[in-house]
């Protein structure tokens, strides 16, 4: 007979923890936004009608309305507004990445006594409120701010630089607050990886910069696409960033929500863009675990 | 002990006309104030399959990794095919390593692993593969090739790790324990392989390994090691039958060692005064010795002939109680207690204690043995 660790019914309690979890917590809440996505908006507490609908002397109807759908995809705002994500969300990964990988290569390679301090610094700007550190930054990028008033004062610029309520701003804020979370996962890839390897391929007539490009950086890749997920998935949906640094042509998916949310009060539209935000965001991963699977299956 | 190696009439260490192929001039590492590898000179001749030998911490893999570039000396210079190597780095020597733990590229499969050298030499592709097809019908793994390093056995990744070592027709190939992963039976089998491979590539091999025994089998040479310094370099045979040091000997096999002093040379005979042996031991020994120069006499196990009274006329004979036996299937290992409390050591084929009367516990028996069958340590 085959050893087994735990019953069968233990393990399946086991598992069903997690399961419940996230049923309650996050597919039941993705229910209820994808119901309000199916209705229509009305003037009310809550602003939607539901979709089943008592008619007269106990007859119910089933009402779908299909037009905020419709609607995200014919109006080129929120289709520009997905694209303004995409454009801000990669951007911003791509940067996080270029600057975190050196930082989190250097905390790895750095002597033992070094990395938990280094560390500590990488993680010390999340013990001040993510929002005191966005005004923060308000006051370091505005007109007559520090960063004008120190490049004016040393003669470098004659008038101010316009930082403020534009795109850069937005990707200044968005890749510092997001930073720690490219340093993190990578610096636990790299600290893993085995130097003998590095050897090996010095042995083999690699140079320091060949060992990195085929030793490194491919055995770092896991780390790379956990930072790059941490960093992609929050920015698609980011609104407080855009909302404080950006532009009024900084047009987002998450300020757009917002919008339609509080200000129209149009909870079914705003449902709607959720969903599509989240198709938007699972579709890639659903793609690349079908072809790691099958590239999975293609070795012997 | 047994040999793999035939017995060779060429041994390249005695021309002192022949270039060596690696040469070490007091080479010295230190990492602070410890000294791993402390002012050593060497030589290793082309075709050598070269042993460093000794226990862990005694500098053998520092001397490795200085061949390979992977450490700089701290002073003493270090030529190879008589090329001043000390300060080149590793991707630029004629020489490959097999590590210890392989260090196979996980994401790589098998082929790619083999022709990664290949690769960075700039061989064309078909090139590139011939090589690697030959590379792996060398060492027996031609259906792994597009297997990844975590599908293999431990035995298939050290001829996976063999393989690449190899590819790029090194100088000199330096192998960092190379059997040290695998299991016993594995193990031995594989000894006899690696030899094999050298002998038919004919490339210089540098093996760094604590186990005597393996030493002994694969190796032309062996440089024992001790504190970051050569105790003794010989081929096996001669490490075990003339072991310069009392560390030497102690290190390889089994030995009885009796400490004492000079009393007499006459030509290559030399008698040895004893205090726990309670006799003058006679020893041959060929060097010129002092009397009066305190020396220690080695004495193999297996060298001792029981008999059951003292013989007139023979030298070293001593009296003795049986006081403990470890059976060992082939041999025997009898411990024998002398009249001054110390206890020597003698083994015998079962085969031959059976068909005389067995021995037994605190039998009394008379120990001797030859001039010939043991050394005069000095130091």
């Amino acid at each position: 007979m085959k050893p087994t660790s735990a019953r069968p019914s233990t393990r399946h309690l086991i598992i069903a923890v997690p399961w419940f979890w996230l049923a309650l917590f996050f597919l039941l809440p993705f229910l209820f936004v994808l119901k309000i996505s199916l209705s229509e908006p009305t003037l009310a507490q809550p602003p939607y009608m539901d979709l089943i609908r008592e008619i007269e002397d106990g007859f119910v109807t089933l009402v779908i309305n299909f037009s905020n759908y419709q609607l995200l995809l014919e109006d080129s705002l929120y289709l520009s507004a997905l694209w303004g994500s995409l454009k801000v969300a990669a951007i911003s990964t791509l940067f996080c990445l270029l600057i975190g990988y050196p930082m989190a290569y250097a905390i790895a390679r750095s002597p033992l006594h070094w990395r938990l301090p280094l560390l500590m610094l990488i993680i010390l700007p999340f013990w001040t409120s993510f929002l005191i550190r966005i005004y923060a930054w308000i006051g370091i990028l505005k007109a007559n701010g520090l960063l004008n008033n120190l490049l004016m004062g040393l003669g470098l610029i004659d008038s101010p630089l316009a930082i403020m309520h534009t795109p850069l701003a937005v990707y200044i804020g968005v890749v510092y607050n997001y930073l720690p979370f490219v340093v993190l996962p990578l610096y636990a890839t790299l600290i893993r990886l085995d130097l003998t390897l590095l050897e090996a391929a010095a042995d083999l007539g690699c140079r320091p910069w060949k060992q990195f490009l085929l030793i490194t950086l491919p055995l770092s890749m896991p780390g790379v696409i956990a930072g790059a997920m941490l960093v992609f998935i929050p920015v698609m949906g980011e609104f407080v960033i855009p909302d404080l640094l950006g532009g009024p042509d900084t047009l987002m998916l998450g300020k757009l929500m917002w919008t339609e949310f509080f200000s129209n009060k149009d909870w079914p539209l705003a449902s709607s863009l959720a969903a599509l935000l989240l198709v938007v965001l699972i579709l890639p991963f659903v793609l690349l675990r079908h072809f790691e699977r099958r590239s999975e299956e293609g070795n012997p | 002990m047994s040999t793999a190696r035939q017995f060779k009439p060429e041994e390249p260490w005695q021309a002192p006309e022949g270039e060596p192929i690696v040469r070490l001039e007091n080479v010295t590492k230190r990492f602070g104030a410890f000294y791993a590898v402390d002012d050593i000179s060497l030589n290793i001749h082309a075709g050598e399959f070269f042993s460093l030998l000794g226990p862990s911490g005694c500098g053998k893999t520092t001397l490795l990794r200085m061949l390979a570039g992977f450490e700089t000396p701290t002073s003493g210079r270090l030529l190879i095919d008589g090329q001043d190597v000390t300060d080149i780095p590793p991707y630029e020597r004629p020489v490959n390593m097999m590590f210890q733990s392989y260090a196979l590229f996980p994401h790589m499969n098998v082929a790619d692993n083999i022709a990664f050298g290949l690769k960075q030499e700039g061989m064309p592709k078909s090139e590139r593969q011939d090589r690697v097809a030959e590379l792996m019908s060398l060492v027996q793994i031609e259906p792994l090739a597009k297997r990844k390093p975590h599908q293999l056995s431990g035995g298939q990744r050290q001829r996976v790790a063999l393989a690449r070592s190899l590819a790029k027709h090194p100088k000199i190939l330096l192998l960092d324990e190379p059997l040290g992963a695998l299991d016993k039976k594995l193990r031995e089998q594989t000894q006899f392989e690696l030899v094999n491979i050298q002998e038919r590539l004919g490339i210089t091999f540098v093996v760094v390994t604590h186990d005597q025994e393996e030493a002994m089998t694969m190796s032309s040479r062996i440089a024992l090691m001790h504190e970051g310094r050569i105790e003794q370099v010989d081929p096996p045979r001669r490490l075990y039958e003339f072991p310069s040091t009392r560390y030497a000997a102690s290190f390889i096999g089994s030995v009885n060692l009796f400490d004492g002093y000079v009393t007499e040379q006459n030509d290559d005979q030399v008698r040895v005064q004893c205090d726990d042996a309670g006799i003058q031991l006679e020893v041959r020994h060929s060097q010129p010795l002092v009397p009066g120069m305190a020396v220690t006499v080695a004495l193999r196990p297996e060298k001792v002939r029981v008999i059951h009274q003292l013989e007139a006329d023979t030298p070293n004979q001593l009296r003795g109680v049986i006081k403990e036996i470890a059976y060992l299937g082939d041999v025997s290992i009898y411990h024998v207690e002398l009249a001054s409390g110390k206890r020597v050591q003698f083994t015998q084929s079962n085969v031959q204690a059976l068909a005389e009367q067995p021995l037994t516990w605190d039998e009394e028996v008379v120990l001797s043995w030859s001039a010939n069958s043991c050394g005069v340590l000095t130091e």
